[in-house]
C-alpha cells in the first residue's frame, strides 16, 4: 500500500477509531451458556491440611506438632483455619467448600514449575512443550466462544488459558490512549505480524471496553465496601482489585475468568505466610461474590494449587513439597458446606511414599463433573480432549 | 550467514545507539567483557542500611509503641526506610544504566541473563534494596569466568541461602538439629539441581535432593559475618549426589566440589548452552548451535567466554530472520539507546522519572523489576511478552515517554527511522514514521513496530 492508498482509506473512515478493523468490537454474541466460571490457581502449593484440618483423624496432632491451632469446628471431623472465618457463612449457605486428598498426575519430583504446568495443561505428564491448558481446551469443543468469553486476569501467563481459543488477557492497571490517526497506522505497521496484530487488536480493543465500564466500576466499587461482608476486605489490595475487575468482566459477556494468587509455599513459619494467603484468599472469594451480586448464584469457583505439602510439620515451623492436597470451591452454582472425597488417613502406612498424604482422586475430577453438570459437557470430549488420561468415576456431587 | 553489524548491536548488544558505533567484529563484543563494570552498586556487606539494620530499627520503632519514644523511634525508622528506598532507586536506574551507557551492551545483556538465571527475589521490604547487590557480588563479576565459579559465588551469597532458605536447613542429626528439633529445608539443592545446573529434565532424583540438601548444611549467613559456615548445622556422614560420595570430613571444601561436579556435568552445559541460545538467539534454538556451545563448554570445563565466542562464530546465530521478542526491560533500554539517552541521564534521573519512565511501566508490560514469579525467573518464550495487556504497556511507553527522555527533543521519525532499525526498517514503517500526524506518533510508532520489538 502507498501513502495514497493509505489515505484514501483513513479518508474513507472519516478518522473513525470504530470502523478500524483494529478496534471492531467483538460481536456481542451470547455465550453458549450462563454459567460464570472462575479458576484460581494457587501457586506454591497449599498446605490443605493445614486449611480444612482433619481433626478427627488420630495421627493429625502428632505430624502437626505446633501447627493447627484454634480451628473453626466445620463436621466434627474437619475443622477450619480460622483465617477462613469470613467465609463460615458461605459454608453454612452451601456456597463454600472443599475437596480433600486430591493431586494432578504429577508424582515425585515436587517442582512448583512442572507442578504448576501439569495442573493447568491438564494432562497426564509433562511434553516439555505446554502450549494448551485445559480451560482453552474446553474452550475449543464448544461453539460460539468470542474473545471477551474468557479473561486471563493479572500479570502472569497463565498456561491453562492459553490455546487456540482466543482468551484475553489484562491487568487492571493497563491503559491505552491512542488517536484514531495512531491506531490506523499501527494497524499496518503490524499487518504483516500476526502475533503482535492479534495481541494490539485485543489491547486496543480491552482498554476502549475498561474505559467505558471504568465510571460504572467507580459507582461499583463504593457500593460493594457499603457491603457488611465487605468489612474486613483491604479494598486496594492487588488481589482485590483483580477480583473486582474479574467481577465486572464477568457480570457482562465473560463467563471464565481465571488469575493467581500467590504465597502458598510455606517452607518456614507457616503460620504467619497461610494466614496472609488465606486472608488473600477469602478477600477475593467475598469480593467476587459481592460483585456478582446476584450472578453468585450462577456462579462456580474453583481454587486448585499443584500439590500439597509434608503431613509431618519439618524442623522450621512450615511445611515441604509433598503430593495430595485440597481443591477449595465456592459459589451459588456448587454444592458448598461440604469436604467432598474419600480420606486416606495419617497413619504412616497410610502415607504417600511414607512422606505426604495419599491422594485418593485425581483433582480433574472435580473441574471435569462441574463441566459436566453444569455445562453440559459430555462424559467423552473431557476426558480424550479436555483432560486426556482422566477417568472421572462417580460423580461426586459438586454440583448441588 | 555471518557476522552482521546491525544484528550485533540489536541481537547480542543493547540496541543501536547514535553515540556509538556498531560493533565491527565478534571480538569487540567479546572485548566488552573486560573492559571493567559500568555503574557499581555497593555489594552485599558494604550497602547501608544492611538488613540487620533495617530490622532492628522495626523492632525498635514496634517495641516503642504506646511510649514516649514512639514519635522519636518511628522517625529513626523512616529515615533508614528512605535510606533503604533511595538506594533501591539508584540501583534500578544503574541496572538500566549499564544497558543504555554501554558501547554494545553485550556485557549489560548477559549480566541481566544471569541474574536472571539464578534469580533471587526479596522476600520482605528489608530485603527489596538487596537484590542488586546479589548481582553486583556474585553475578558480575563473573560472567567473562568459568560457570562453576559464578555457581559457587551465588550459592554461597547471603541474598541467594535466604532466598532459597538454605539459613533455615539444618541437619537433623547435627549438633543444632538435635538440640533444636529442627530440620532440612530443601529449597537451594532442589533449584540447584532443576533450574542453576543440571535442568528440570536432568538425570536426578528426590534422593538425589535430599542427600544434596543434607551435603548443604551449614552454608548460611549471619549479619556480622555475610556468608558463614557454620559446622553446626551440617548433617554428620557422608552424602551421594548423583552417584558420587562426598565425606563430611571436608566441611565446606567437599561443598564446594560437590558444586563444581554439578557445574561440569554434561547435562549442565547443555542446559546452560540452550539457555543461553534461547536468550540471544530463538526460542527453539538449531540443535548444531547448541551441540557447538555444548562441546565448548565441555572441552573449557565451563569457561563463559569460549561458550559465547562459540555462538558468535556460529552461522545460526545470524540468521536474518528476528526470531526473538525483546524482554520489556530491552525494549525499554534499546529505545533509551535508539533516542540517543545517555547512561548517565539514566543514572542521574529523579524519582518520579525513575516511577513513571521505568518501573511502573515495566510492572504494566509484564516485567516488574526483579520481581518474577518464582526462582524460574522470566519466561523464555517470546510469545510470552506479547499479550494485550503488555502491547497496551508497550504501545502507551512508545508513544509518551520518548518526548519526556528527550526534553521534548524528539528526532525527526522520518530519520529515527533509521537510527533507530539500521537496514531492518520495513517499507511500512517507513510509511507510518512519515504518515503520523504528530512526532510522538512517529516516534512511538517506529518504537512500537515489529521490526523494532523483535531481534
Amino acid at each position: 500500500m502507498d501513502r495514497r492508498q493509505f489515505m484514501t482509506r483513513v479518508a474513507a473512515l472519516g478518522c473513525s477509531a470504530a470502523a478500524s478493523p483494529l478496534v471492531t468490537p467483538v460481536a456481542l454474541a451470547s455465550a453458549p451458556w450462563d454459567t460464570r466460571l472462575v479458576v484460581v490457581i494457587l501457586r506454591g502449593a497449599m498446605d490443605g491440611l493445614d486449611v480444612f484440618r482433619p481433626h478427627g483423624d488420630p495421627d493429625f496432632a502428632r505430624l502437626r506438632k505446633t501447627l493447627g491451632q484454634d480451628s473453626l469446628d466445620l463436621t466434627g471431623f474437619y475443622g477450619l483455619h480460622p483465617a477462613l472465618e469470613p467465609l463460615l457463612p458461605l459454608w453454612h449457605a452451601g456456597e463454600f467448600g472443599a475437596a480433600n486428598a486430591v493431586s494432578t498426575p504429577y508424582r515425585d519430583k515436587r517442582s512448583h514449575f512442572d507442578g504448576q504446568d501439569i495442573l493447568e495443561a491438564g494432562k497426564p505428564g509433562l511434553t516439555g512443550a505446554e502450549n494448551d491448558g485445559w480451560l482453552n481446551r474446553m474452550m475449543q469443543s464448544i461453539s460460539g466462544i468470542t474473545g471477551q468469553t474468557a479473561f486471563a486476569i493479572g500479570r502472569d501467563q497463565q498456561l491453562i488459558l492459553t490455546g487456540a481459543a482466543p482468551a484475553a488477557r489484562w491487568s487492571p492497571e493497563a491503559a491505552l490512549d491512542l488517536s484514531p490517526q495512531a491506531q490506523s497506522l499501527l494497524e499496518l505497521v503490524y499487518s504483516n505480524d500476526p502475533l503482535f496484530a492479534t495481541a494490539s487488536a485485543q489491547a486496543i480493543e480491552i482498554a476502549k471496553s475498561v474505559e467505558m465500564a471504568a465510571e460504572d466500576d467507580a459507582a461499583d466499587a463504593d457500593m460493594m465496601m457499603a457491603d457488611p461482608m465487605m468489612s474486613g476486605v483491604r479494598a486496594n489490595a492487588e488481589h482485590v482489585q483483580l477480583a473486582e475487575f474479574a467481577a465486572a468482566r464477568l457480570r457482562d459477556e465473560t463467563r471464565i475468568a481465571s488469575f493467581s494468587i500467590n504465597g502458598w509455599d510455606t517452607h518456614l513459619r507457616q503460620e504467619g505466610g497461610l494466614k496472609t494467603a488465606l486472608g488473600r484468599l477469602s478477600d477475593t472469594i467475598l469480593t467476587l461474590r459481592t460483585g456478582l451480586g446476584p450472578v453468585w448464584e450462577k456462579t462456580a469457583v474453583l481454587c486448585l494449587t499443584e500439590f500439597g505439602r509434608t503431613a509431618h510439620e519439618n524442623g522450621t515451623r512450615g511445611t515441604d513439597h509433598g503430593t495430595g492436597g485440597a481443591m477449595i470451591y465456592a459459589g451459588g452454582a456448587l454444592n458448598g458446606g461440604h469436604v467432598l472425597g474419600e480420606w486416606p488417613g495419617l497413619a504412616e502406612a497410610d502415607l504417600y511414599n511414607r512422606r505426604d498424604l495419599m491422594p485418593t482422586r485425581d483433582v480433574r475430577a472435580y473441574p471435569a463433573w462441574v463441566m459436566h453438570d453444569v455445562l453440559g459437557i459430555n462424559r467423552t470430549t473431557i476426558e480424550l480432549s479436555i483432560f486426556p488420561g482422566l477417568e472421572m468415576g462417580r460423580n461426586p456431587g459438586i454440583v448441588g | 550467514m555471518t557476522f552482521d553489524p546491525n544484528l550485533a548491536a540489536i541481537r547480542f548488544g543493547s540496541g543501536r545507539s547514535p553515540l556509538f558505533d556498531l560493533p565491527r567484529e565478534a571480538d569487540a563484543l567479546l572485548a566488552e567483557l573486560d573492559t571493567g563494570q559500568l555503574y557499581d552498586v555497593t555489594g552485599f556487606g558494604d550497602t547501608r542500611p544492611s538488613m540487620a539494620e533495617f530490622q532492628a530499627a522495626a523492632k525498635v520503632a514496634r517495641a516503642a509503641r504506646g511510649t514516649d519514644a514512639l514519635d522519636a523511634e518511628e522517625a529513626a525508622f523512616r529515615e533508614v526506610r528512605v535510606a533503604a528506598n533511595t538506594f533501591y532507586y539508584g540501583a534500578v536506574r544503574s541496572g538500566l544504566a549499564r544497558h543504555v551507557g554501554a558501547e554494545f551492551g553485550f556485557a549489560a545483556r548477559l549480566e541481566t541473563f544471569w541474574a536472571d538465571h539464578f534469580t533471587v527475589i526479596a522476600r520482605n521490604v528489608a530485603q527489596r534494596h538487596m537484590v542488586s547487590t546479589f548481582v553486583q557480588d556474585a553475578i558480575r563479576p563473573h560472567i567473562h569466568g568459568s560457570f562453576s565459579q559464578m555457581l559457587k559465588a551465588v550459592a554461597t551469597h547471603p541474598m541467594m541461602l535466604i532466598y532459597l532458605e538454605q539459613t533455615r536447613s539444618v541437619g537433623p542429626e547435627s549438633i543444632q538439629g538435635k538440640r533444636l528439633k529442627c530440620g532440612l529445608n530443601e529449597n537451594l539443592a532442589r533449584e540447584m539441581l532443576e533450574l542453576h545446573t543440571l535442568g528440570v529434565g536432568g538425570p536426578y532424583s528426590q534422593t538425589d535432593v535430599t542427600e544434596l540438601a543434607e551435603l548443604l548444611t551449614g552454608l548460611t549467613y549471619r549479619a556480622k559475618d555475610g556468608f558463614y559456615y557454620n559446622p553446626r548445622l551440617a548433617e554428620p556422614g557422608a552424602e551421594t549426589v548423583l552417584g558420587v560420595t562426598y565425606d563430611e570430613a571436608d566441611g565446606i571444601a567437599n561443598i564446594l566440589t560437590a558444586m563444581d561436579d554439578l557445574a561440569s556435568h554434561p547435562q549442565t552445559a547443555e542446559h546452560i548452552a540452550r539457555k543461553i541460545a534461547a536468550e540471544f538467539v530463538a526460542d527453539e534454538p538449531d540443535p548444531d548451535l547448541i551441540d557447538a556451545m555444548k562441546e565448548a563448554f565441555v572441552a573449557t570445563d565451563g569457561d563463559l567466554p569460549t561458550v559465547y565466542g562459540t555462538m558468535l562464530d556460529h552461522p545460526a546465530a545470524w540468521a536474518p530472520k528476528l526470531q526473538k521478542v525483546k524482554s520489556p526491560l530491552r525494549f525499554i533500554t534499546s529505545s533509551m539507546r535508539a533516542l540517543g539517552v545517555t547512561g548517565d541521564a539514566v543514572a542521574q534521573a529523579d524519582g518520579r522519572k525513575t516511577r513513571e519512565l521505568i518501573l511502573g511501566p515495566l510492572r504494566v508490560m509484564g516485567q516488574p523489576w526483579e520481581k518474577p514469579n518464582g526462582p524460574d525467573g522470566w519466561p523464555d518464550e517470546s510469545a510470552a511478552w506479547v499479550s494485550a495487556q503488555g502491547m497496551a504497556g508497550r504501545i502507551s511507553w512508545a508513544m509518551s515517554a520518548p518526548r519526556v527522555l528527550t526534553d521534548g527533543q524528539l528526532p525527526d521519525p522520518r530519520v529515527f527511522v533509521e537510527t533507530a532499525l539500521g537496514g531492518l526498517a520495513s517499507q511500512d514503517v517507513i510509511f507510518a514514521a512519515s504518515a503520523a500526524e504528530a512526532r510522538p506518533d512517529g516516534v512511538g510508532l517506529v518504537l512500537a513496530s515489529p521490526a523494532f520489538q523483535r531481534s
